[in-house]
Parts: C-alpha cells; structure tokens; sequence
C-alpha cells in the first residue's frame, strides 16, 4: 500500500506511521520541521517502510500543487492520503485575539479544505483510493471551551461528508476520523483521567481502518461513538450547566 | 509540562514535581534552561524502584524513542535513548536478533538501562548492558551534547554507565544486538534443598547461557536457601521466531495492605518450591516466559498495596556468598517479613564504570513490602551486607543510609570528580542523590 500523509509528525500520524511501516508500506511524509520530518523517515525506514519526505507548510497554499504533484509523481499511484496536521488553539487567548483566532482557524479548517479538495480530484482521475483526515470529536457540538477548534473541526467533517455523498459508488472511498481524547504533545498540558487513550493506541486503530479500506465516519477509540451520542443528544439547557 | 506526585515502580516514596517531555533529542538543551534552578534527572518508564528518577524537574524520554538505524547485517542498532526493550524485541525478534543483556522486564528504555547500567542471567558470561554499547551520546549541563564511548571521552563513559543519569542526560546509543536461532529456550529448572547446594549448582553450570535461582526465603531452618534453580538456552533446533504476547491481564486496583501477610507469603513460597521437579526436567519455553513473567500482569506493584514496597538488592563477593547470605536469610527469616519473589544469581566480574552495581559474587533481590518496622530490618542487613564487602543496587534502592554508599562503591569519589569536570552537580541530582550525598 502506498499512502501519503500530511502533517506527518504529529505523534497521531507517526503512531500510525509506524504501524503502516511494520507491514512494509511505502510512505510519502509531509510536514513543515524538516528536522523531525527526517528524523521520522529514519525510524519508518529502520521499521520496514520506504520513505520519500517532502517539506511543507500546510498554510502555503500557492505551493500546495506542486507538492501533492511531486507527490504523486514519486508514488505513481496513492492507495491512501491521510491529512493529519492540526493546531490546538488556546482558546481564551483567541477570543482576546483575533487575528490569531483567524490564523488557527485558517490552519484547522481552510487549509485542510484546500488539501482535500485537491486530493478528491486526483483520487477521482486515479479512479480509486481513499481520503482519510483525522478530525475531532470537538466537532460534533459547541462548547465553551473548545469552540475555536471545534468549528474548525465541523467544517471539515462537513465537507468529508459533502465528497463522500460525491463519491458514493465510486472507487474513491471518505473517511472521517474522530479521535476522542489523545495523549499528545498537543495536549500536554492537560490532567489525564481514563478516558485519555494514548497515540499508539489512536495510530494503531487508524492504520487499521486505513488497511481495511474503512470509510464514513469512525471514532477512534471506539468508545467515543457512545460518549458522543450522549453530548449529541444533551439539551441545550443541560449542556449549558455543565463546564464541557 | 505535567506537575504531580509520582514514584519508582516500588511506589516508595512519593514526590511532587513537574515532568518535562523534550520532543527530540536537540530540545533537551531548551528544557534544561526552561528548568530553573531545581535539581534534573533523566527519566525512562519509571522502571527504577526507589527515588532515582524522582526530582524538581524530571526530563521523560518517552518521546526520544525513534530508531536512526539497524544493520541486519552486523547487529548493531542505532536509536534514541528513549526506546523499550519492548519495542527492540518487536522490531528485531523477527529478525533473528535479540538484546545482548535483558533485565527481568522489558518495559525499561535503552538510556534507563544504561544509567542503571542493567545486568541479566547472562550476566557471568556476557557482563552488563553496557559491555554491549559501543557509543552513546550525551546532553551535558550546559545543554551541549557529546558522543562516548570506551575510547572517547571515556571518563564520561566510564560514569555515565550505571552512574543512574547523574552525569546528563542520555539521547542516544548504538547496541550490539545478538543473533538467535529462535525465540524459544531450553530451560532445565533444578531443585535444591539447601543453599550450599544451590551455590554449587551455580558453579557447575558457570558456562550456562542464563542462569538464575528462585529462592524460598522463608523456608523452614534446615532448609535455609532452598531454591528452584533456572538454566536456560537458546533453542537451535528449532527456528521460529514468534513475538512475545501483549500482557492481558492487570491488577486493576491498590491491594489491601494484609494481602501480603507471612502466612500468604510462605504458603505461596512452599507452593513454588513444591511445584519444581523432582528431578532436572529440561522444556522448551518462550522468551517471553523464560526472561519476562512479571511482564505478563500489568501493574503487579499495585499488589503490595498502596503504601508500596521496598526492592532490596544487594551483591556479596563470592568468598563471603556462603556466610553472608546464610546471615541475611537467617535475620529475614527472624523478623517475619517475607518476599514474594526472591531472586539469586552469581555473577560474574565487576567493569570499569564507577558506580555499576555487579562484581564477582551473588546476588540477592527480594521484595519486602512497606510498613514501619522494615526499615529498621533493612539497616541490620545494610550492615551485614556491607561487613562481608557486598554493596546495595542503587536502581533499588529507597532508604540506604549514605554511609553505606561510600563503603559499598569505592570508586565513588572518581565518579564525584568526573561530575564536577562536567558541571552536572550543579544540576542533575535525584532525590536519591541528594539523600546518599552523591
């Protein structure tokens, strides 16, 4: 399996990564450090995988043709592109700042449109392939304390659901997946309880459902389609009392 | 950043502080200028069972665990000190390849076993962990990093090797790995009934591949030392290489302090006793079995409830392994406390490094879990250990009284020296560096 991944060394898509390079995949990582991003073909390569990299700024949309072009030119063919790049605003400094709000927003949510817009196209010329982005379950509702990044979240899963209802019948399989709550680098900051999973376990189920060819929406864990039934189904009223 | 109480595996003693996750092995030297002026020490999986990773600022390596490079060819791995044994054992097992020295756990990360400097049941034939690391790179006070190996730098070397992260900090290291047949062994499991025959047997099968006994420290007088002793083999009759299994089972809550009371203690000792052979009996085994039983239930620290428990670890030279261990399970056997799991092997000749805990001798580990009355217990046999010229394994240790340090590592000193040429006692210190005055 070939498979392109986009923001490469968040912990999420390395765990996951790894996983595809223990089964001996070839893989084209993308991402903006060009240190930790050789760093990672390094490990993937000692794991098993072949390895191309390419340094880019997600946010740089003028040279994202180019980049998925090469991209596709080394590959010859993409079984998989999965887009895991992201940012976890602070919230309570973006609602002071907006210029930052607007700039975390552009990363979360515009960049990944133009990312998936563009990879729709060419799966769709490829006749086949699957788009995989790893959005949130923080897109599901808004709440007060992570609204910023949960619009952001929403718009993407949006749009995964518009290409899926495109794609329907075609070879061209969507997949949106929604981690719960992730011991990461990205969220370090933050007192851990039971429900945190760590990135092994989040990589591990996601190269799962990458080798399996999933598609539509999937909770990673799986616990996460339960817990977000409730908050789904909370009333409005009820939720406002709460401090989620 | 997480600030909290954290504590070795042997849960004793706890301590506050803030756990600090450098990203990669070139932003250690940022978190080292974020740290303040507080003690650092590195810290692997929290494997060690006392204090020796626990300070102001612990410095995690859990996201230094990226491979640079194997070479199927020779062996030789190159990875960040941040990797499991676990993690080597999934890459290479396949392979055909297998650490060259294993402690009883494979949860422990490669920088951990080299400031433990690590020994296993090959330890009289293959030495420590360090005799197979040709080079490791270091992250110095200063946030500089160096490379060391036997030959450059080997002051550095010399005391990084066992010297439990007081040195700097440990980002990278080459490995030897060793070849397999398979991953199963041929391990004999003998019975004895007393120590003397138990000591014997280890000197019969000095050119065994491993080696080890279970002892039952509490057997009736008489039968002091009794033990199931452990040889074992790499299988070459066979050539699967099969991955050891995920461990399903954990203990899922703090037991209640009386579980492990002498009553339930000797039942369970007698019972393992009584399970060996009467005879040699020699079977077929996984690695995974053979090297890692504790592995197999998560958590088993939780079993000694939630005040922990204490490892005691010591070392007696060879000449003084009669006397002195027939005096330490004499007083043991006195007192009433009893171990769970009590470890004997003989070891082989001691290395170069400062401060690395093996030499030429037995060596004895037994659990005791904590309550007021063991520490008085634990300073009786501190003194017995040390009369006989045996010292305390520092990864263990929680509670040893600082004069021991000095009698039981006589090149102490040099160590103390080379931490000053670097500058790393003005920053790295653990809880129990402070509490020894090392």
């Amino acid at each position: 399996m070939s498979t392109l991944i986009i923001g490469a060394t968040s912990r999420i898509a390395l765990a996951t990564a790894r996983e595809l390079a223990s089964a001996g995949d070839r893989l084209y990582l993308v991402a903006r450090d060009a240190d930790a991003l050789d760093r990672l073909a390094r490990d993937l390569r000692t794991r098993g995988a072949q390895v191309d990299t390419a340094v880019h700024d997600v946010n740089d949309t003028a040279s994202q043709d180019s980049m998925l072009e090469t991209a596709w030119s080394t590959l010859g063919r993409v079984d998989t592109v999965l887009i895991a790049h992201g940012t976890l605003p602070d919230q309570a400094a973006c609602e002071r700042d907006i210029p930052r709000a607007l700039a975390e927003f552009t990363t979360n949510a515009v960049a990944g449109l133009g990312l998936a817009l563009d990879i729709a196209n060419r799966l769709e010329r490829q006749g086949e392939g699957t788009l995989a982005m790893i959005t949130s379950v923080a897109g599901e509702r808004g709440r007060q304390s992570n609204y910023l990044y949960g619009a952001a979240k929403a718009a993407v899963s949006r749009l995964l659901e518009g290409l899926a209802h495109r794609f329907s019948g075609s070879g061209v399989r969507v997949l949106d997946i929604r981690p719960g709550l992730v011991d990461t680098p990205m969220t370090a900051n933050f007192p851990k309880g039971p429900l945190w999973a760590s990135a092994e376990q989040v990589g591990g189920r996601i190269a799962n459902l990458l080798q399996v060819g999933a598609e539509g929406v999937r909770y990673v864990p799986r616990r996460w389609f339960w817990i977000m039934l409730i908050i789904r189904s909370l009333p409005r009223a009820l939720l406002h009392r709460t401090r989620l | 950043m997480t600030n909290g109480e954290f504590s070795g595996w042997g849960r004793y003693p706890r301590a506050t502080g803030a756990l600090v996750c450098p990203a990669a092995p070139d932003r250690v030297h940022s978190a080292l200028q974020a740290a303040g002026d507080g003690d650092i020490i590195a810290r692997g999986m929290g494997r060690s069972y006392g204090d020796s990773a626990l300070a102001a600022t612990m410095l995690d390596s859990g996201l230094l665990d990226h491979y640079i490079h194997f070479d199927p060819d020779t062996g030789v791995l190159d990875c960040e000190a941040g990797v499991s044994l676990d993690q080597i054992l999934r890459l290479l097992v396949p392979q055909g390849w297998f650490p060259p020295v294993t402690p009883g756990t494979r949860f422990v990360t490669v920088g951990g076993a080299i400031a433990a400097d690590v020994h296993g049941k090959n330890h009289h034939r293959d030495g420590c962990f360090s005799a197979h690391v040709p080079a490791l790179e270091l992250v110095l006070a200063d946030g500089s990093s160096v490379c060391c190996s036997p030959r450059d730098n080997s002051d550095l070397f010399r005391a990084t090797c066992g010297g439990m992260g007081l040195t700097g900090m440990i980002t990278r290291a080459t490995l030897q790995m060793r070849r397999i047949p398979s991953s199963v062994l041929r391990e004999t499991v003998i019975r004895t009934t007393d120590l003397a025959q138990t000591l014997a047997l280890f000197d019969e099968h000095h050119d065994a591949g491993y080696s080890v006994a279970w002892l039952d420290c509490l057997a009736p007088t008489g039968r002091l030392g009794r033990s199931l002793v452990m040889l074992g083999e790499h299988d070459d009759t066979t050539d699967v290489l099969d991955l050891h299994r995920v461990p399903r089972l954990r203990v899922p809550l703090d037991a209640p302090a009386g579980l492990l009371n002498r009553y339930t203690l000797r039942l369970f000792n007698a019972l393992y006793y009584a399970r060996g052979p009467g005879q040699p009996t020699t079977r077929r085994v996984h690695y995974g079995s053979f090297f890692y039983p504790l592995d197999a239930i998560r958590e088993w620290n939780r079993l000694y409830g939630r005040r922990g428990f204490v490892q005691y670890q010591f070392v007696l030279p060879r000449e003084a392994g009669m006397a002195g261990l027939t005096l330490v399970l004499e007083r043991i056997a006195r007192s009433g406390h009893g171990s769970f799991l009590s470890v004997l092997k003989a070891l082989g000749p001691a290395n170069d490094n400062h401060l690395s805990f093996p030499m030429e001798g037995y060596t004895l580990a037994l659990d005791f879990r904590v309550e007021p009355a063991l520490f008085a217990l634990l300073d009786e046999l501190d003194a017995i250990v040390h009369d006989h010229g045996g010292r305390i394994y520092l990864a263990k240790d929680a509670r040893m009284q600082r004069e021991y340090v000095h009698r039981g590592y006589p090149y102490l000193d040099v160590f103390r020296e080379v931490r000053m040429r670097y500058g790393a006692h003005r920053r790295f210190h653990s809880h129990q560096s402070r509490r020894l005055g090392i």
